[in-house]
C-alpha cells in the first residue's frame, strides 16, 4: 500500500473546501441575474443542493460512482454509506492521499453540478419539485456518468475518454439536462414581451470572481496531488478564464458597449471549456481554448434566443457548449509532454484521440438530455413542476419561502 | 394663491436644479425617486450579449409648494437646469394647492410657506436696496 503525502493530502483538503465554496459563489452568480422578487429562491436553489446532495453522496452516490464497476455502467454497493471508505488510500484513485478525502472532494463536484441546473429553471419552479429532481438526477444522472468517466471500469474510461476535472461529467451533463427541463417546464410569464431584468449585477461578478478562485480548486485538485500537474493545471484554468473574457468584452462591445455581465460570463465559460483539459494542454493552448470557448458561448445565446427557449440563465450555452468544445478541444491539443498517464490529440498527431473524445461527448449528451426529460416529464405529471401563475407574478421568495430578499 | 409645481426630470441633474433654485430663493422641496416614460419610450443596455430593452426608466420628482406669483420665475429656473436638449428630459405640471399648515404651530397659507432668506423675504431685501 502506498503511504499517505502529508502535503498531497493537505492541498486536496484545501481544494475541497475551494470547490465547495463554488455551489455558494454560483448562488450569488445566479442570484444576481434575476428579478428581486427571486433573489431569496435562486439563492437557495444552489445553496440547499449543498445540503441535499452531502447526505445523497455519503449514503448511495460516492458507492454509485466509485464503487466497484458492475458492467462498466454503475458502481457497486461496496462503499454504501462510505462503507469501508476512511485514513487509507484507495491505490485505484488516489494512492497519496486518504481515500475518504478523495470521497469529500469528489463530493464537492456532485453537489455543484446540480445545483449548476437550476440556472435552467429559476423564477417558476416548484420548490418541492425541484428537491425529488435533484435527489433523482443525482442519482440516475451524475453517479451513473461519473462512473463512466472516472471510476475504474467505467465504460467510457476504459475506452480512453479524457475529462481531467469534469467538463463532461459536470458541465455537458448540467447544460444539457438544463435545456430538457426548460424544454419541458416552459417560459417565464412575459418572457419575450417585457425585460426580465437583473436585479444586482454586482453580485453576479462577486459570484464569477469566487467561482474563478474556487476553479484553482476544482481543477488544480484534479490532479489529486500537490505537483506539477497540479499547477500546470492552475496556470491553464487562469488563462483560459482570462482569455474568454477579454474575447466576449470586445463580442459585446460590438453589439453595444463592454457589458460587465458578458465579460464575467466569459470569464465563467472559459473555466468551463478548460475543465476537461487543464491537466493535458499547455497555458499556450488554453488561450485558443478559452478564446474559442466564449464565440461558442455567445452565439449559442443566440441561437437559444431565436428559438424562443427560456432557458433562463444560460446553462445550457455556457455549460453544455462551453463543456462539449472543451472535451472535443482535449482531443485536439492534449499531448504527453504535459501529462504523461493522458494521451496525444489530433494536433500531437494521434486523431483517435478526436474520435474517442466526440463519442463521450455524445453519450453524455444524450443519457443527460434524455434521463433528465423523462424525470422533468413525471415530475410534472405526478407533482407539478411549476408555480401558479399569482405564485410566479408575487415572486418566488414570499410565494415559495415567506421571506423577502430587503426589507 | 398658492400652487404646486411637480417637476419630473433627469436623475443626474439633480444637483444642478438644486443648486439653481437654492440660488433664486426656493428653500422647501421634497424629491422622490419615480420610474417612467414618455415619448421616449425607453433605452436599450447591455446584456450578457446584445442589448434589451428598459421600458420604464429612472427620474426624479421634485415637489414644490409656492405662492403664484414665483410659479414662473421657479419653472424656468427648474427647465434651465435640468434641460440636455435630448428627448426623455422630462416634464413640469403645476397644481392648485387648496391649504397650506405647518405642523410645528399650525401656521396656514402664505405664513405656512415663507422663510427667512427665501424667494419672498430675498425680495423685500431687494426693494429695500433699490430704496
Amino acid at each position: 500500500m502506498d503511504a499517505i503525502n502529508a502535503g498531497d493530502t493537505a492541498w486536496i483538503l484545501i481544494a475541497t473546501a475551494l470547490v465547495m465554496m463554488m455551489t455558494p459563489a454560483l448562488a450569488f452568480f445566479y442570484g444576481g441575474m434575476v428579478r428581486k422578487k427571486n433573489l431569496l429562491s435562486t439563492i437557495n436553489l444552489s445553496f440547499i443542493t449543498v445540503g441535499l446532495i452531502s447526505l445523497q453522496w455519503v449514503i448511495i452516490g460516492y458507492t454509485l460512482a466509485f464503487g466497484t464497476s458492475v458492467g462498466g455502467l454503475i458502481g457497486g454497493l461496496n462503499f454504501f454509506g462510505l462503507a469501508g471508505v476512511s485514513a487509507a488510500p484507495n491505490a485505484d484513485y488516489a494512492p497519496t492521499i486518504p481515500h475518504l478525502a478523495f470521497s469529500a472532494y469528489q463530493m464537492m463536484f456532485a453537489i455543484i453540478t446540480p445545483a449548476l441546473i437550476t440556472g435552467a429553471f429559476v423564477e417558476r419552479v416548484r420548490f418541492k419539485a425541484f428537491l425529488v429532481f435533484t435527489i433523482l438526477w443525482a442519482t440516475f444522472v451524475y453517479d451513473p456518468v461519473a462512473h463512466w468517466v472516472w471510476g475504474v471500469g467505467g465504460i467510457l474510461r476504459s475506452m480512453g475518454a479524457l475529462d481531467f476535472a469534469g467538463g463532461t461529467v459536470v458541465h455537458i451533463t448540467a447544460g444539457f439536462s438544463a435545456l430538457a427541463f426548460a424544454i419541458v417546464l416552459g417560459k417565464r410569464k412575459w418572457f419575450g414581451h417585457a425585460a426580465l431584468e437583473p436585479n444586482n449585477i454586482p453580485f453576479t461578478v462577486l459570484g464569477a470572481g469566487l467561482l474563478w478562485m474556487g476553479w484553482f480548486g476544482f481543477n488544480g485538485g484534479s490532479a489529486l496531488a500537490a505537483n506539477g500537474l497540479a499547477v500546470n493545471a492552475l496556470v491553464t484554468t487562469n488563462t483560459a478564464a482570462a482569455a474568454a473574457a477579454v474575447v466576449w468584452m470586445f463580442l459585446s462591445w460590438r453589439d453595444n458597449k463592454p457589458s460587465v455581465l458578458g465579460i464575467v460570463t466569459g470569464a465563467v465559460v472559459g473555466l468551463v471549456a478548460i475543465t476537461p483539459a487543464a491537466g493535458f494542454v499547455t497555458p499556450m493552448a488554453s488561450i485558443l481554448i478559452g478564446g474559442l470557448a466564449a464565440p461558442i458561448s455567445f452565439y449559442a445565446i443566440r441561437l437559444r434566443q431565436k428559438w424562443g427557449l427560456d432557458e433562463s440563465l444560460d446553462v445550457w450555452a455556457c455549460h453544455g457548449m462551453g463543456g462539449t468544445w472543451g472535451a472535443l478541444a482535449t482531443g485536439l491539443f492534449a499531448t504527453k509532454l504535459v501529462n504523461p498517464a493522458g494521451a496525444d490529440g489530433l494536433f500531437y498527431g494521434n486523431p483517435g484521440q478526436f474520435v474517442i473524445q466526440a463519442i463521450a461527448v455524445l453519450v453524455a449528451i444524450a443519457f443527460a438530455f434524455g434521463v433528465t426529460f423523462v424525470i422533468t416529464k413525471a415530475l410534472s405529471r405526478f407533482m407539478g413542476l411549476r408555480v401558479s401563475e399569482n405564485e410566479e407574478e408575487v415572486g418566488l421568495d414570499i410565494s415559495e419561502h415567506g421571506e423577502r430578499a430587503y426589507a | 394663491m398658492t400652487k404646486k409645481i411637480e417637476a419630473i426630470f433627469r436623475e443626474e441633474k439633480l444637483i444642478a436644479v438644486k443648486e439653481a433654485l437654492s440660488n433664486i430663493g426656493i428653500v422647501g422641496m421634497n424629491v422622490m425617486e419615480v420610474r417612467g416614460h414618455g415619448r421616449q419610450g425607453g433605452i436599450e443596455l447591455a446584456g450578457r450579449i446584445g442589448t434589451y430593452k428598459v421600458d420604464l426608466l429612472p427620474r426624479v420628482q421634485l415637489n414644490i409648494i409656492l405662492s403664484d406669483h414665483n410659479v414662473e420665475k421657479t419653472i424656468e429656473t427648474i427647465q434651465q437646469a435640468a434641460q440636455t436638449g435630448n428627448i426623455g428630459d422630462g416634464i413640469i405640471f403645476v397644481y392648485p394647492v387648496e391649504e397650506v399648515i405647518r405642523i410645528r404651530n399650525g401656521e396656514r397659507g402664505h405664513d405656512a410657506l415663507t422663510y427667512a432668506g427665501d424667494i419672498d423675504t430675498r425680495q423685500e431685501v431687494f426693494l429695500q436696496a433699490a430704496d
